[in-house]
């Protein structure tokens, strides 16, 4: 027999292997099973029950992940959250804007008065802080009302009964049930919910999972979503109806983004992810009273103020970007305008403009101000130089601009499809290590969305 | 962060948080438990970090780490993802079994769910065959006694050999009792017995044979005991670990905190 000092890694496997065969068959399956007969004795003895008391939880659980009211009920409840944002957000978002615009001018008059060179003014004043301005007051009221509403689900206990009612759709695309949790938290935040596909155990299935999670909107992406539905979908309808109106166009853009998960998991599952969707068991827990201090923490700290703070560092750059840009002149016009002529015919061929494509290009960092950095782009190539409501917008958009009901549901498609944020790309790289799968990651949602607001344009003009 | 801004709660009188900081500690505690049984908010109420708590399984998908100060004792916790076993291939599993296995935490708190304590104790069992050092945090006592289930945790405590404490971790209840546990444990006032689920006696003598060519093979692996079982059981990865010469490697790795890391994951929630 061999000493054990010398006993080198390979040895000690063959010696393993060979006293499993002399264990009898099963010993291993023997040993689980005592395990669990073990666990449920001590438990049996541990516990008292009094009575069968009826379970709450389970009778409700019945009711929202039925077969035939489970998927009813969640649109209702999402429907429901998205009208209370919409309706909400509208009146502080004009009173903010109307704020911090008046705060500009009187900033710029300051300067005048000061003697202040002219290019400094415009810089801090027209370029980062009106970046800033835009951010939020477009994005802070959604985000304030929507994050808290969000949470409670959350804290509720809500969300695994979504993916409970999901789980058929996923496994029918050939993808795991549980990628329906990791939408859910995309959400809150694609890089989040990209971390979250960690839970999924076969790596083709988190690959998927990984690949697709995009295609839900963000809290970044929704404010975005949320404007255009007020300022265009909203307003063609009657104002009492208006931000029911509102709230469906965004109910059925996030609709889309879950449809377009679905197909493109089914897609992915029969090409380059070939497989079978595995197994899995999802528990469904109590439901709970939220906690209402941690929700306001959770929801105004960790999730509005995060991703307002993100927003801010990135918008003014851009802020400064797009006056530098629209100050320097090459020929009869200023860069700005060059570059949004140039991306002018691609812009227009997916019922966009240029300008639009030149404001995803600056926001490629966080994409979440796109709408603000569009902003900022038509009010310094156009002849408009303030726009302090949203009533102003609408017309700087639709008279100034060309805008069309196309322009606006091309803008949320393409703003759902389009490529991931910075953050969320290297959050693919890190959690795959695959720099080809950050590509795919980027690329394959950026053709997607061309190719469908592509579409979507060709079709519209067709018809109308 | 100070603690004595709230000096109505018992858990403050000996508590210190000390957030982030864990780069000087003198003992490290593990969380283990099922999912979504109140392992972070147990590890926030310690360290008054906000590591994002939810209602929902599988939501801490690495380990998180964190400092306090209880009795003048400093420590380190570290969250682990929660899992069902310490048997599967998947990830979070991964982190939470690798880390018992070879990070040698001081003391392991298993958290249990009072209302479902039966498939808790799987968990349970399993860490108990990986270390003796282990704690059970019954929480959520209060949703039990709600449903009408009581805990008798004197009994538990003496079936399973070790310590267990109710606990209702959302307001606090309980922690104070826990940590005196976990300090009673950890600095050897308590001797735990752990009950081990052994097996044949066929199968107790194969594991006593490959004992020693284990611990010739990766000098200083704490839990041979498990590296054999799962050696018996055919584990490849444990295998390959062994072969690689990775299973000394993972000792010296999971003694490494990962401050950026985790402090990104643990003030942001989200990342």
């Amino acid at each position: 027999m061999m000493t054990p000092d010398t006993a080198a890694p390979d040895d000690v496997i063959r010696r393993a292997a060979r006293l499993r065969e002399t264990l009898s068959t099963g010993f291993r399956d023997e040993a689980v099973r005592s395990l669990y007969s073990e666990a449920s004795r001590i438990a049996n003895r541990a516990t008292v029950r009094d009575g069968a008391r009826p379970d709450f939880d389970q009778r409700i659980d019945r009711l929202v992940t039925s077969p035939i009211f489970g998927l009813p009920i969640m649109a209702l409840v999402l429907a429901l959250i998205f009208w209370l944002t919409v309706a909400g957000a509208n009146v502080p978002s004009a009173m903010l804007a109307d704020a911090l615009f008046w705060v500009e001018g009187h900033g710029v008059r300051l300067f005048e008065t000061l003697g202040v060179p002219w290019w400094i003014t415009g810089f801090l004043w027209n370029g980062v802080y009106r970046g800033l301005a835009w951010v939020l007051s477009v994005m802070l009221p959604p985000m304030a009302i929507f994050f808290p509403m969000f949470t409670i689900l959350e804290d509720l206990g809500y969300l695994p009964r979504v993916a409970f009612n999901l789980d058929f759709l996923f496994r029918s695309a050939g993808a795991h049930g549980k990628q329906a949790l990791s939408m859910a938290m995309g959400f809150g935040c694609n890089a989040a919910g990209i971390i979250a596909t960690r839970v999924i155990d076969s790596p083709r299935e988190r690959l998927v999972a990984i690949l697709t999670n995009n295609f839900v909107p963000c809290n970044g992406r929704f404010p975005t979503l949320i404007m255009l539905a007020t300022i265009f979908v909203g307003a063609a309808f009657p104002p009492a109806f208006a931000s029911i109106a509102a709230a469906g166009a965004v109910m059925g853009v996030v609709v889309i983004g879950v449809g377009v998960t679905l197909a493109v998991s089914w897609a992915l599952s029969r090409t380059i992810l070939k497989g079978e969707a595995s197994a899995f068991t999802l528990e469904l827990p109590p439901y709970r009273r939220p906690g209402i201090l941690r929700i306001i923490y959770t929801s105004l700290i960790d999730r509005t103020l995060f991703v307002l703070w993100r927003a801010m560092l990135t918008a003014a750059p851009a802020g400064a970007v797009i006056w530098i840009l629209a100050n320097i002149q090459a020929g009869d016009a200023s860069l700005a305008q060059h570059t949004s002529d140039f991306l002018g015919p691609l812009g227009r061929a997916v019922g966009l403009d240029g300008a639009v494509l030149l404001a995803y290009i600056i926001a490629i960092p966080a994409n979440e101000i796109v709408v603000p950095t569009l902003m900022m782009i038509y009010m310094r190539t156009g002849m408009m130089t303030d726009v302090t409501s949203f009533d102003d917008l609408r017309r700087v958009l639709v008279e100034e601009n060309g805008w069309t009901m196309l322009t606006a549901v091309n803008l949320m498609l393409f703003s759902l499809l389009h490529n991931p944020c910075a953050t969320t790309i290297l959050t693919i790289y890190r959690e795959t290590l695959s720099a080809r799968w950050a590509a795919v990651g980027a690329l394959m949602p950026l053709g997607l969305a061309f190719l469908v607001t592509f579409l979507v344009a060709t079709i519209w003009r067709l018809i109308a | 962060m100070s603690a004595h801004n709230c000096d109505t709660c018992a858990v403050h009188a000996e508590l210190e948080r000390m957030g982030v900081s864990t780069d000087r500690f003198d003992r490290v505690v593990a969380l283990a438990g099922n999912p979504n049984t109140g392992k972070s908010t147990i590890f926030n109420a310690l360290t008054g970090l906000k590591q994002h708590t939810g209602n929902w399984p599988g939501k801490t998908v690495s380990r998180a780490e964190g400092g306090f100060e209880f009795n003048k004792v400093r420590y380190k916790l570290v969250d682990l993802p929660g899992t069902y076993s310490l048997l599967s291939a998947s990830h979070d599993e991964q982190v939470a079994r690798d880390f018992l296995l070879f990070g040698r935490p001081d003391v392991t708190i298993v958290v249990t769910d009072a209302t479902a304590l039966e498939r808790n104790l799987n968990l349970v069992l399993q860490v108990l065959e990986i270390t003796d050092r282990v704690v059970v945090a019954v929480n959520l006592m209060d949703e039990a006694r709600r449903k009408g289930i009581d805990v008798d945790l004197r009994s538990l405590a003496r079936d399973l050999g070790v310590p267990a404490v109710g606990i209702v971790a959302r307001t606090g209840d309980g922690i104070h009792a826990l940590l005196g546990q976990v300090d009673a444990v950890a600095s050897g006032v308590v001797t735990t017995s752990p009950l081990r689920v052994t097996g044949t006696g066929e199968f107790q003598r194969a594991v006593a044979e490959l004992l020693p060519m284990i611990e010739a093979a990766a000098p200083g692996v704490p839990n041979a005991r498990w590296i054999a079982i799962r050696l018996l059981d055919g584990d490849a990865e444990v295998e390959a670990a062994l072969t690689s010469g990775r299973l000394a490697q993972l000792a010296v790795e999971q003694q490494q905190a990962a401050p950026a890391f985790s402090r990104k994951i643990a003030l942001d929630g989200a990342q």
